[in-house]
């Protein structure tokens, strides 16, 4: 199936009934009401408190790459459901209820296009496609986004979301991080630059492999990033969490990454880091 | 003393009669020779029908059991010479991996592995082997060290988990484990690993992404706790077993889905019983996978490991 044309008419939102609970949005961190055209309008930022709301694939691409440039690369084919995994529900259930909430096969998509006329291939990781967990389409996509992107000896950026690893998968779902892994090391030998964005959230075995490894390490404001869950860490050592744990200030704060971007910003930042990462690389 | 685990019951309670058998004869109050006899053979017998049927949630305890051999008696067993390297260089020296130069049979090769101790003390010395970021540093630091001197690494995979607390958060652990996952992957020398007791998650993949990698019988190798499945999509980790079998967690389901390259034989009743004869068998396989790779070239190798993973789970 080709999703490449179902997703170069859709933009999800405007597509939806106008209701009452459609006009209005509200909003997660200071509870006000806002239009939702107007926050759609702001990219999706509180304009009120400046929450960055969570923003899937099509909205992300629309947002990061220039008009007209882009194409959704098709998704590759894997296994389903290779453990016919079932527990209170079937795990093939539970994707078909996914596919239909979504616009894309899985919880990563890649885009070809350009940022401010630098040639790009972008993934972003869809939280909403059952938390953005990674299994086996997901580390193909990623794969495959960084094989377009040596193809086209260009940066592969990645917008991670995700609350982990997606158990229904086993240890196939835990083998994408080395998975990943080796093709972020193809990057490295092709000389090509490897960009992390970091999104709310971004938790889990995918934090602790490709959200890590990135040559610039990028993060929205406000962005839950960590390893551990915070209920998991509460649990082990029974204390009160500091302020502003695991946030993508904190990280900044103990070095962990290179900056925290405003969205409004991201496009000029990541054309910016293209610039300099990609200025001693022949075009293809 | 081995301590019996829930499903051993029976044996024990077998055991249990033989043991007060045995005191009324070293009395000589009765010859009961032959009925000892025949009671310790059923106690084999019933050790020996339980443990070749075990259930993945039966073989998490096993992995999980406290008389399991550990880092240390692995080094003891295995290797004829340990010289222990330490710390990160940067903030610590983690005990709950381990690692330093080992000869195997006459070969140099750089050990690491996690420690979960062996007695309460020591438990908390290693910290149950849960790694924290300067662990995984150090890990890192020795592989690089083997991979400048050409030696081969060998890792001993036995964790719960990487540490999830405050500090190891604030250190960089989700960095950390995936920067120990980019250097196995980076290898130019042979690297075995060897999943001995509990494979648990980003914390035993940063020691395991190898091009051979072992797996005792009753060793367990998953994505997250049977426990911690359950809570989650069954919302009660009263449903471990059930999310114990779900996942595939044992050596042998790891080797149909090509995850592991070979399952290592424990002795009956697992390699609590019997760390020698365990230690022997791992030996034997450490020692034949090396064998098989030392014939390769340093891009050959690096092939072998990076095709292995790219091709898992594919069509
Ligand atoms: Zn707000």
């Amino acid at each position: 199936m080709s999703w490449f044309s179902k997703v170069r008419n859709a933009i999800p939102f405007i597509a939806k009934r106008e209701t009452e609970d459609n006009l209005w949005h509200k909003c997660k961190n200071c509870q006000e009401m806002v239009f939702l055209k107007e926050f759609e309008e702001n990219q999706s930022i509180c304009p009120m408190c400046d929450h960055h709301g969570r923003i899937g694939a099509t909205v992300r691409f629309v947002q990061m790459l220039d008009e007209g440039s882009w194409e959704v690369l098709e998704a590759p084919e894997v296994q389903s459901d290779p453990l016919k995994f079932k527990d209170s529900k079937k795990y093939a259930d539970r994707m078909k209820t996914a596919m239909a909430d979504n616009d894309y096969p899985d919880a990563l998509t890649n885009a070809s296009g350009t940022i401010q006329d630098h040639p790009v291939v972008m993934g972003v990781q869809e939280f909403g496609f059952m938390g953005g967990s990674m299994g086996l389409a997901v580390g193909a996509a990623f794969v495959n986004g960084v094989n377009h992107a040596i193809d086209k000896k260009c940066p592969y950026i990645i917008f991670t979301a995700a609350g982990g690893a997606r158990m229904q998968e086993g240890i196939l779902s835990l083998m994408q991080m080395p998975k990943a892994t080796v093709a972020i090391n193809q990057m490295r030998a092709a000389g090509l630059p490897y960009i992390v964005v970091l999104t709310d959230p971004t938790t889990g075995g995918v934090t602790a492999s490709y959200a890590m490894l990135g040559d610039i390490q990028i993060a929205e404001p406000g962005a839950l990033i960590g390893f551990a869950g915070q209920r998991v860490i509460q649990d082990t050592i029974r204390e009160k969490l500091p302020e502003g744990f695991q946030r993508a200030e904190y990280l900044l704060d103990h070095g962990m990454i290179d900056m925290v971007v405003h969205r409004k910003d991201l496009r000029d930042k990541l054309a910016s880091v293209i610039d300099y990462t990609m200025s001693g690389i022949k075009a293809a | 003393m081995t301590s019996y685990l829930e499903f051993e019951k029976p044996i024990a309670e077998l055991d249990e009669r033989i043991s007060e058998l045995q005191e009324t004869a070293d009395n000589g109050e009765l010859d009961i020779a032959a009925d000892l006899k025949r009671l310790q053979k059923k106690s084999e017998r019933l050790l020996k029908s339980t443990y070749k049927s075990l259930t993945p949630w039966q073989k998490t305890q096993v992995a999980r059991h406290p008389q399991r051999p550990h880092f240390q008696n692995y080094i003891t067993h295995i290797f004829e010479e340990f010289e222990p390297l330490a710390g990160d260089r940067a903030f610590g020296d983690d005990q709950a991996i381990m690692g330093g130069f080992a000869k195997i049979d006459g070969r140099r090769v750089m050990v690491i592995g996690h420690e979960k101790g062996n007695t309460t003390e020591s438990r908390i010395k290693h910290n149950f082997g849960m790694g924290k970021p300067e662990g995984y540093r150090k890990a890192i630091r020795l592989m690089e060290l083997a991979d400048r001197f050409h030696l081969p690494v060998v890792t001993l995979v036995d964790t719960s988990g990487a540490f999830p607390g405050i500090e190891a958060e604030e250190r960089g652990q989700a960095e950390a484990i995936a920067r120990s996952t980019q250097t196995c992957l980076s290898l130019h020398v042979p690297m075995v690993a060897c999943i001995v007791g509990e494979g648990g998650s980003g914390g035993a993949v940063a020691l395991a992404s190898a091009e051979r990698v072992l797996m005792y019988e009753h060793a367990v190798y998953s994505v997250i706790s049977p426990e911690g499945c359950a809570s989650i999509l069954w919302r009660t980790a009263d449903k471990a077993s059930e999310a114990a079998t779900a996942m595939k967690v044992t050596a042998a389901d790891l080797k149909k889905l090509g995850v592991i390259d070979e399952i290592v034989p424990e002795p009956v009743g697992g390699a609590h019983r019997d760390h020698e004869q365990a230690c022997v068998a791992l030996k034997t396989a450490i020692l034949k996978h090396l064998d098989e790779l030392s014939g390769l070239s340093d891009s050959e190798l690096l092939q072998a490991r990076h095709q292995k993973f790219l091709s898992l789970g594919e069509l």
